[in-house]
């Protein structure tokens, strides 16, 4: 817990944090990392195999295949998601399959099912990017600030 | 009549004449279904929302509880209920539909509870001949509400717990028409809001411990009465952790209570294969649990005297955003037969 949470807490809610910290079953971190590895690692090996068959069968390259094979991981993860297997596979493999571009499809599509109710509009275009919004803006912003930072050591050693 | 500093004594037996149940698939196959009136087998029990099919669930109940009393809505002076959606709009929509004057309540996870006590209170004095009191609520509106879209691939924590999909509604009478022997409740105590300073909302039975051993705690102090007197001490939806944990802090404050008469409707209710992390939550746990099962088992004779404890956590998403801490509440009821 962070340092600023606890100064807020009286001594007694304190004491009960770790009175009841030895009841709580623990999360099997060591079980989870390893289920996420290998899951993690099954999702990026179809990844890789879907990038060779764009490479052999469509003539992209190398650097090219990336965008059709995440677009095509992120289908696939949004069917799974659609059909009611992609939670359950979450909840066996965590950051196995949250990680991976599949779980991003999997945040866009959930919200998208699940605000469908309240029409197309405001409903799943409101709310489509509910949860893979925060992703976009921070993927977006660290990319610049690194490429702002990449190009200003660039003009300052003579690069460019 | 008051007892002690927050406990009712209900002299006059209100009498728990009839009761509805419905719930959906996941508890279904459960521990208790033969309990249960309604049975649904899909979440959306042809609806078009999850918010409609919580609703109906309520009214399900409200009416299988009427039915079984052979009386109308209009028989019925007062319908008072709540649940966990945004301004508890599935309760409030099926009292328009029941059309009998409506108390909307909320208090979390301690709902059923605290309309029990509420209606027993206003049988026992007069203030009604029949009330009709129940709480529901409906994991797939739950979650959408309160955490992650539904299908979201979220890893959840073992200390996690399941939101219950079902509804439980009890008929509250001073009249109980035939000889039969039927459940009435004695007394109530109703609980302060304690804040321990848990945040995590993916442990919410730790939390909500303290709450449930002060509401306790001060049952037998104000009615003065030991643990013995009760055949079973149930708590609404603590779950495996919080149970654990009440337990232990029961004890710390001098109160041994027996861990085989010390039980949770969360834990009741799913089989241990099913999975539900800590245990089952939601306002329908402990009211399911109770109209269905408990009182059940008190008419067959397994139990002559129970406490119900149900314990609620008053937090919204937004609190949770905003780094705030849990505040708890539990209120409990004496049902004997």
């Amino acid at each position: 817990m962070a340092d600023s949470k606890k100064k807020n807490k009286t001594p007694k809610q304190q004491q009960y944090a770790k009175f009841e910290q030895q009841f709580e079953t623990k999360r099997p971190v060591l079980k989870n990392c390893i289920k996420a590895f290998f899951v993690g690692g099954l999702i990026c090996m179809i990844g890789q195999f879907i990038s060779y068959l764009y490479i052999y069968f469509f003539h992209f390259t190398e650097q090219t295949s990336g965008n059709p094979t995440s677009a095509t991981v992120i289908f696939i993860s949004m069917l799974l998601t659609g059909f009611g297997i992609y939670d359950r596979l979450g909840q066996f493999a965590g950051a196995g399959s949250a990680v991976p571009v599949s779980g991003f499809g999997n945040s866009i599509i959930s919200a998208a099912i699940e605000h469908r109710t309240e029409g197309f509009v405001l409903g799943v275009g409101g709310n489509i990017f509910k949860l893979a919004g925060s992703v976009i803006l921070f993927g977006v912003f660290s990319a610049f600030v690194v490429a702002l930072i990449k190009t200003i050591f660039l003009m300052m050693t003579g690069g460019l | 009549m008051l007892r002690g500093k927050q406990s009712w004594e209900f002299s006059n037996h209100p009498v728990i004449r009839s009761t509805g149940v419905a719930v959906g698939p996941f508890e279904a196959n459960g521990n208790l279904t033969a309990d249960f009136d309604v049975i649904h087998d899909d979440l959306w029990m042809g609806n078009t929302s999850y918010e409609q099919a919580h609703r109906m669930l309520l009214e399900e109940a409200a009416q299988t509880a009427l039915k079984k009393s052979n009386l109308k809505p209009e028989d019925t002076q007062f319908f008072i209920a709540g649940d966990l959606i945004n301004q508890i709009t599935p309760t409030s929509f099926a009292a328009r539909d029941l059309q009998i004057p409506y108390f909307g309540l909320f208090g979390a996870c301690s709902t059923s509870m605290e309309g029990l006590a509420l209606a027993s209170f206003m049988v026992n004095y007069g203030g009604a001949n029949n009330v009709l009191t129940g709480a529901s609520s409906h994991n797939a509106a739950v979650e959408k509400q309160f955490r992650y879209p539904t299908e979201y691939g979220g890893q959840k924590p073992p200390t996690a717990q399941w939101t219950v999909t079902g509804a439980g509604v009890g008929l509250i009478t001073n009249n109980p028409l035939n000889d039969e022997k039927l459940p009435y409740t004695t007394s109530a105590t109703i609980g302060k809001v304690i804040d321990m300073g848990l945040a995590d909302p993916f442990n919410m039975g730790g939390a909500m411990a303290p709450a449930a051993a002060d509401t306790i705690l001060a049952h037998f102090n104000d009615l003065q009465k030991d643990p013995s007197y009760y055949d079973l001490i149930v708590t609404g939806d603590l779950g495996k952790i919080g149970r654990e944990t009440a337990l232990a802090l029961l004890k710390e404050k001098g109160l041994s209570l027996d861990s085989n008469k010390f039980k949770d409707c969360g834990l009741l209710l799913y089989k241990e294969n099913q999975p539900v992390q800590s245990g089952g939550s939601g306002a329908g746990c402990s009211a399911t649990v109770l109209y269905g099962h408990l009182l059940n088992e008190m008419k067959n004779g397994m139990y002559k005297r129970i406490l119900l404890v149900a314990t609620g956590a008053l937090l919204s998403p937004l609190t949770v955003q905003q780094n705030e801490t849990i505040p708890c509440i539990a209120h409990a009821v004496s049902i004997e037969i």
